[in-house]
């Protein structure tokens, strides 16, 4: 198959991430749209791997992997921490940090 | 003047063999050692000393001429050629090539100045005791005085110019501090600090002048000084003169910087007898002459301080005709004395020995003059305005008596003291420059028609005292060193002229000439005894034979008007010095607020303002945050994609 075909699947993927990041409101959204933006970048990775023939590309898709499994339990203890104290899991809520 | 050169070239002016001190010698460091000792004392001990600061004070002066008697006696017994007597101490300032020994040098010169202060000063020390007696700081103005007598006897002790200049400082600091000694007074303070500041344009003067010294000469010690001065840029050594003459104009009230001695005469009179009239205000001619091998190498030195003194000596005088005020009278006078002795010493060789002679005589009957106006002032509450004395002769016959010697002596009326030590002045300055030689004989006159005017309006003529002033004689506490300083007055000019021959003994330091006169000295005499006689007449006419108004007349002449505001000095240096002064200050101070501030302050609000707007762009909303960093890698990967690219 042409790898081509993947890559351009992999930017529409992250493109679709990145615009959900962008406009939705919801945490857990958000948040799905970043696993998104990852899997993309995965996707990529692989492709390029198998295209060059090297291991370089899968090996580096697994640490992202391991990372986004960390990232999912800290950022879904964040959310649901927020959402305990503001009663709300929109990402507009907690702007404190603004003087 | 080749005259000069040929006395150089003979060695006659060249200081004989420098002599370590041994044995007696060593009791140089003493002489200050003394007076320090008991300044600190006096000042540390505070009001427990109150009871007998005074007495402590007067001791230690006394103990400090005992010295000096000891150290003259010993001086005169050492060959003539070995008279300069040097006390190392220790190293003062060492680096490099820059050394200051704290080193002490006692020599004939030094003798005389350090037989004045202390003969002088114990005098005035015992008459204060009496003076103060109820000024409840008493034992301060001892510790003061004997602080000025300590920086006074290291002045003229010093071997070196940079030690000099720390004597120099220290009277200037006494000095300040007796002048506002009743510093509640608001003039009083006023007169300190204005003597402080016209001083410090002299004492620019002497720091320039050492500075010039040690980077043409290498050396600042007199020794050295004297020994190379001869190999030096002409130029130079003139710059040299003319910077020693600044320094000497402002400690010795000389034009243009005279503004501060009358006002000087705030402080209590004991302060201005001794150091206003006998010793600190010579010190500038003790500076010329000491820098004799200077001044001899340049002419135009020498003129500038001829020129000085005359201009001085006709303005004191002029001055001290118009004061109403006693003291302001003897100021003008003063000024007027240290001009003649600064005329002298601009002569050169012919004038050195009779600047310092003078200097002698006018420590004494100035003293004289100075403790009689205080001891008047004393049975009169206080006043100073001879308008309000009068007839004082019969009320107070032991003032009346010891004034009229040191009348005598400071006119100049043989056989008295000022008669032998002016009369070779004028003589020589008639010998070397007629017109400086004129205006000194002029300025006799005048100096006779003041001390007559103030002869007359104190002790003579109706009583016009205020109500309830009763006058007395003072205590003999006050009154016998008076009488001490009149016997002084009437004999020390022939002691010293002909007994003990002051030519020959300063002639191994300063050097010595003979004028050749182009007038003869009977016939010079005569017509300074007439000078003097016409301003006695036309003084008693006016002011004896006359009856003299309680309240200063107004309708004077432009002259008197002039005199009676010491010849505008103040006016000038206001003009000159004091208002662009002012100027440059406000100029400088708006500059400061308006431009170096309004830049530092400019940019801290311009770069408050900045920042103010550039918070706006934290928002606190997460997505907008996400949106500028996907920005910033869309940018990021077109430059790298187009770097690429290209």
């Amino acid at each position: 198959m042409n790898p081509t075909n993947y890559l351009v699947l992999s930017a529409i993927l992250f493109s679709i991430g990145a615009a959900g990041v962008l406009v939705r409101r919801n945490a857990i959204v958000v948040f799905m749209c970043v696993e998104l933006m990852l899997n993309a970048s995965n996707l990529a990775f692989v492709t390029f791997a198998r295209t060059n023939g090297t291991l370089d590309g899968q090996v580096v898709a697994f640490f992202v992997m391991v990372v986004a499994a960390a990232e999912v339990v800290i950022g879904l203890a964040i959310i649901v921490t927020i959402f305990r104290t503001r009663n709300s899991a929109s990402v507009d809520e907690p702007n404190l940090l603004k003087l | 003047m080749n005259n000069t050169l040929a006395v150089l070239a003979s060695g006659e002016a060249s200081p004989g063999e420098v002599v370590q001190a041994t044995g007696t010698f060593a009791l140089i460091v003493a002489l200050i050692a003394i007076p320090v000792a008991g300044a600190v004392l006096l000042l540390l001990a505070g009001r427990r000393a109150n009871r007998w600061g005074h007495w402590l004070g007067t001791a230690i002066v006394l103990a400090a001429f005992a010295v000096a008697c000891v150290l003259f006696v010993a001086l005169l017994a050492q060959p003539e050629d070995a008279r300069t007597i040097n006390q190392y101490l220790w190293d003062w300032i060492d680096v490099g090539t820059f050394q200051a020994p704290f080193a002490l040098q006692l020599d004939p010169l030094s003798m005389v100045f350090v037989l004045l202060i202390t003969g002088v000063g114990s005098l005035i020390h015992i008459y204060s005791i009496s003076y103060m007696e109820h000024d409840p700081e008493r034992r301060k103005f001892f510790a003061y005085l004997n602080l000025f007598i300590a920086a006074m006897l290291l002045l003229v002790l010093a071997n070196n110019y940079l030690l000099l200049y720390v004597g120099w400082e220290g009277v200037g600091l006494a000095s300040y501090l007796l002048i506002g000694f009743w510093f509640h007074k608001p003039s009083a303070a006023t007169a300190a600090k204005k003597a402080f500041v016209v001083n410090r344009v002299g004492d620019f003067g002497l720091s320039l002048a050492i500075m010039m010294m040690f980077a043409t000469l290498g050396t600042f010690t007199f020794e050295g000084v004297n020994a190379t001065v001869g190999q030096a840029d002409s130029t130079m050594v003139t710059w040299i003169g003319l910077a020693l003459l600044l320094a000497a104009c402002g400690k010795s009230a000389q034009f243009p910087l005279q503004s501060w001695l009358l006002d000087a005469m705030e402080g209590p009179t004991p302060v201005s007898a001794l150091i206003h009239a006998a010793t600190m205000v010579t010190a500038g001619v003790y500076l010329i002459v000491r820098s004799a091998e200077i001044f001899n190498l340049s002419e135009t030195a020498r003129l500038a301080v001829v020129i000085v003194g005359t201009i001085t000596l006709l303005m004191g005088a002029i001055i001290g005709s118009a004061k109403d005020d006693i003291k302001k009278g003897l100021a003008g006078s003063t000024m007027s004395q240290i001009g003649y002795m600064f005329l002298a010493a601009g002569l050169g060789p012919v004038g050195y020995v009779f600047a310092i002679f003078h200097l002698l005589t006018h420590g004494i009957f100035k003293a004289l003059l100075f403790l009689s106006a205080g001891s008047v002032m004393h049975g009169m509450d206080d006043e100073v305005n001879m308008r309000h004395y009068g007839a004082l002769r019969k009320a107070m016959m032991v003032t009346w008596a010891v004034f009229g010697i040191g009348y005598l002596s400071i006119i100049g009326v043989p056989p008295f003291a000022g008669f032998w030590s002016k009369d070779e002045i004028i003589h020589a300055a008639w010998a070397e420059h007629p017109i400086a030689g004129f205006a000194a004989l002029v300025g006799a006159g005048v100096t006779a028609f003041y001390m007559t005017r103030m002869m007359a309006m104190t002790f003579y003529g109706k009583a016009r005292w205020d109500d309830g002033v009763h006058p007395h004689e003072s205590s003999a506490v006050m009154t016998i060193p008076m009488i001490i300083l009149a016997l002084g007055s009437a004999v020390a000019g022939y002691l010293m002229l002909y007994t003990a021959n002051i030519e020959e003994w300063l002639a191994p330091v300063t050097g010595y000439e003979e004028v050749d006169g182009s007038i003869a000295t009977p016939v010079m005499i005569a017509m300074t005894l007439t000078v003097v006689v016409i301003g006695v007449v036309i003084g008693w006419r006016q002011y004896a034979m006359r009856e003299v108004p309680r309240v200063a007349p107004t309708q004077v002449s432009a002259l008197t008007v002039a005199a009676r505001h010491d010849l505008y000095g103040d006016a000038v240096n206001e003009a000159l010095f004091m208002r662009p002064g002012q100027h440059l200050t406000r100029t400088l101070v708006w500059t400061d607020n308006k431009i170096v501030d309004g830049a530092v302050n400019g940019t801290a609000a311009g770069i408050g303002g900045l920042s103010a707007r550039m918070r706006r762009w934290q928002t606190g909303y997460v997505r907008s945050y996400a949106l500028t960093m996907l920005l910033g890698v869309v940018v990021l990967g077109a430059v790298l994609a187009l770097g690429v690219a290209l």
